[in-house]
């Protein structure tokens, strides 16, 4: 078990990288703390792959170290950084039991056969598969293959870091909730340092005490889930995190305020910085529909079961509503008023109000 | 609620057709022929199993027979573990991928009687480019013409040469299709890379593999064209394989009876021991 740092952190595929667009991964500074759960979130192809390959010496990066507690292991192959992952697709050794794969890894390491063997059983304990111990691997079902693939992760003692790549990909979705919560109590109990990318929210947010949010090989926010969602540091963020995502309009300044459509809407707090676009994000659980504000024309309603999600037409923006009480009529007009403790203002996609004291 | 009636037998009408006429109406006139006496005329006389008796009672029979398990199992220990290392060290990226497997398609490509004149130049002592090496380089005295030793490391080296390839290919497929995650996986396992082989490349082979062996196996064991345009069966019988025996009696002899009896034998056995390897290799899966 370590502590995970990443330090200046940067990696591009290209032999002789030089613009920013040239890097896969660019400038990344993370501490994962000793015994977290983290989660990686991010659309396909903003590089948590790439970094969690890197933290285990699949990939060597560019620039930058990776330091397990204080001993720099950037340089060193997967096997000398006593790490375990877990990928997308099961990986299991098809002409082993499941037994067989799971001491795999201790063999390899000529762990002594008696712990090898305790260390088998409390692991298929812990995942529940002691019943299919000397079945052959090969002829088990998805999820259960992908089961053997963690235990075979979780096998081992001594490990600095867990990681999951996007583990639940390949499992039905009525048992994906039974693993998810598998995961989080496995956590709980071995207490190692576990990293889990995927760009499933629900996934992340639910597994991790801290999220990582990642697009286009950028660090755009860290935060607990309730920071994701209740203040986002990034239009990006807003956007992903929530369902559907954070409102993001256009928008002028005014002193204390934003001017939205010609309407004024009140912020959370003064506004910060200079020029850049400026974009007014709220999230549509934080616009309600009122006696009276901005008057928008409804165009659409879509039931999403425990509320309603309405598509309101001011100028020339939607704005979406979560409401969960009876829906207005299409077509009819309205009154949106935004809660001015949950408006913000973004600048250039970033932040820029502060919060009022 | 499902509907049955016998309408999909309409649909394998036309594959019935095609075998009937291919498969089934020759082999049922060999049968015809193995069981008679025949002197031209279409004169047919009741010869019952004879020809059958005979055949395998002929020691003829026997050393063609052990001849072609030797020459297949001589192929076959060769060919297989020798297609796997090729497969194992081709690149897996950049343009040497298509340059290595055209290449390697290149032999198969050869018609199997140009392979045999090929071979059969190649090897000559004195004008053959390998005869003319061995001979006159080395010193090494190689005439398959005159030597059945000889005579049987050109057959088996012109097998090689030619159907190698065929595993290569086999095996190289089947490691293609093994995902990245899985050498992954054993690296952070920390297997060797004999481990890796052994659990990872060779299980996932397996399905090739087996089609490779069953595939070469029947090939070699029905190899005709090559030996005889290569060796004509000589020196002497020393590469008289069962094909090439079996065309002696039947055309060299004109005996349709007997030689009809042996084809159906020769026929039983391929199926027997195809049948006995296939069996064998997938038993496992069946657990």
């Amino acid at each position: 078990m370590a502590q995970v740092t990443l330090s200046g952190l940067r990696h591009s595929y290209l032999p002789d990288p030089k613009e920013g667009q040239d890097y896969a991964l660019k400038e990344i500074d993370i501490t994962w703390r000793d015994g977290g759960a983290y989660a990686l979130l991010g659309p396909s192809g903003c590089g948590k792959t790439t970094l969690l390959n890197i933290i285990s010496g699949l990939i060597v990066p560019t620039e930058g170290a990776v330091l397990f507690d204080d001993r720099d292991v950037t340089a060193d192959p997967p096997d000398r950084r006593n790490i375990a992952q877990v990928f997308q697709f099961p990986v299991i050794y098809d002409n082993m039991t499941v037994r067989e794969n799971l001491s795999f890894p201790l063999r390899n390491r000529g762990v002594e056969p008696g712990l090898i063997e305790q260390r088998v059983r409390e692991t298929a304990n812990m995942l529940d598969v002691t019943g299919i111990l000397d079945r052959r691997a090969s002829g088990l079902n998805p999820d259960n293959k992908q089961k053997i693939s963690m235990g075979r992760a979780l096998v081992r003692e001594d490990v600095n870091v867990v990681m999951f790549d996007e583990p639940l990909t390949v499992i039905d979705p009525h048992l994906k909730w039974k693993l998810r919560s598998k995961l989080k109590e496995l956590h709980h109990r071995v207490k190692a340092t576990m990293i889990y990318v995927t760009h499933d929210q629900t996934e992340a947010l639910t597994f991790a005490d801290e999220v990582v949010v990642m697009q286009e090989g950028e660090v755009v926010q860290i935060g607990t889930p309730v920071e994701l969602f209740e203040r986002p540091q990034h239009t990006f963020v807003g956007h992903f995190i929530g369902s559907p995502g954070m409102n993001i309009l256009p928008c002028e300044a005014r002193k204390n305020s934003a001017l939205f459509e010609g309407h004024e809407v009140a912020l959370e707090g003064p506004l910060g910085g200079q020029a850049g676009e400026l974009t007014l994000g709220i999230r549509p659980e934080h616009v309600l529909i009122a006696e009276d504000g901005i008057p928008a024309t409804v165009a659409k309603v879509a039931d999403a079961g425990r509320h309603f999600i309405i598509d309101a037409v001011v100028g020339k923006s939607v704005v979406k509503v979560v409401d969960s009480r009876n829906p207005p009529e299409k077509g009819s007009i309205i009154h949106l008023h935004f809660r001015p403790e949950r408006s913000r203002v973004y600048r250039d996609g970033w932040i820029a109000t502060e919060p009022r004291t | 609620m499902k509907t049955e009636n016998q309408k999909a037998w309409l649909f394998v009408l036309p594959v019935l057709f095609l075998v009937a006429f291919n498969a089934l109406v020759p082999m049922m006139t060999v049968v015809n022929y193995s069981v008679q006496e025949t002197f031209g005329n279409n004169q047919f006389f009741w010869q019952g199993l004879d020809w059958f008796e005979q055949i395998l009672r002929s020691d003829r029979f026997h050393a063609a027979l052990g001849r072609q398990f030797l020459f297949t199992a001589t192929i076959l220990a060769i060919e297989v573990p020798l297609g796997i290392i090729i497969a194992l060290s081709m690149p897996r990226q950049g343009i040497w991928v298509s340059v290595c497997l055209v290449l390697m398609a290149l032999p198969m490509l050869i018609p199997w009687n140009v392979v045999g004149a090929m071979w059969n130049i190649f090897a000559l002592p004195k004008i053959g480019m390998l005869g003319y090496f061995m001979n006159d380089v080395l010193g090494v005295s190689y005439d398959m013409t005159q030597d059945p030793l000889a005579a049987w490391i050109t057959v088996v080296a012109m097998d090689v040469w030619h159907w190698t390839s065929l595993v290569v290919l086999l095996c190289y497929a089947g490691l293609m299709s093994i995902p990245d995650a899985y050498y992954q996986a054993a690296k952070i396992d920390g297997a060797s890379a004999w481990s890796v082989f052994r659990h990872i490349q060779l299980p996932k082979m397996k399905t090739v593999l087996t089609i490779a062996v069953l595939l070469r196996f029947m090939d070699s064991f029905n190899i005709y064209t090559e030996p005889f345009v290569l060796t004509g069966g000589g020196p002497g019988n020393s590469t008289t394989l069962l094909s090439i025996d079996l065309v002696k009696i039947a055309l060299g002899q004109f005996d349709l009876g007997p030689a009809a009896a042996m084809s159906l034998i020769y026929f039983a056995i391929t199926l027997l021991v195809s049948w006995v390897f296939y069996t064998l290799m997938t038993k496992d899966d069946r657990r």
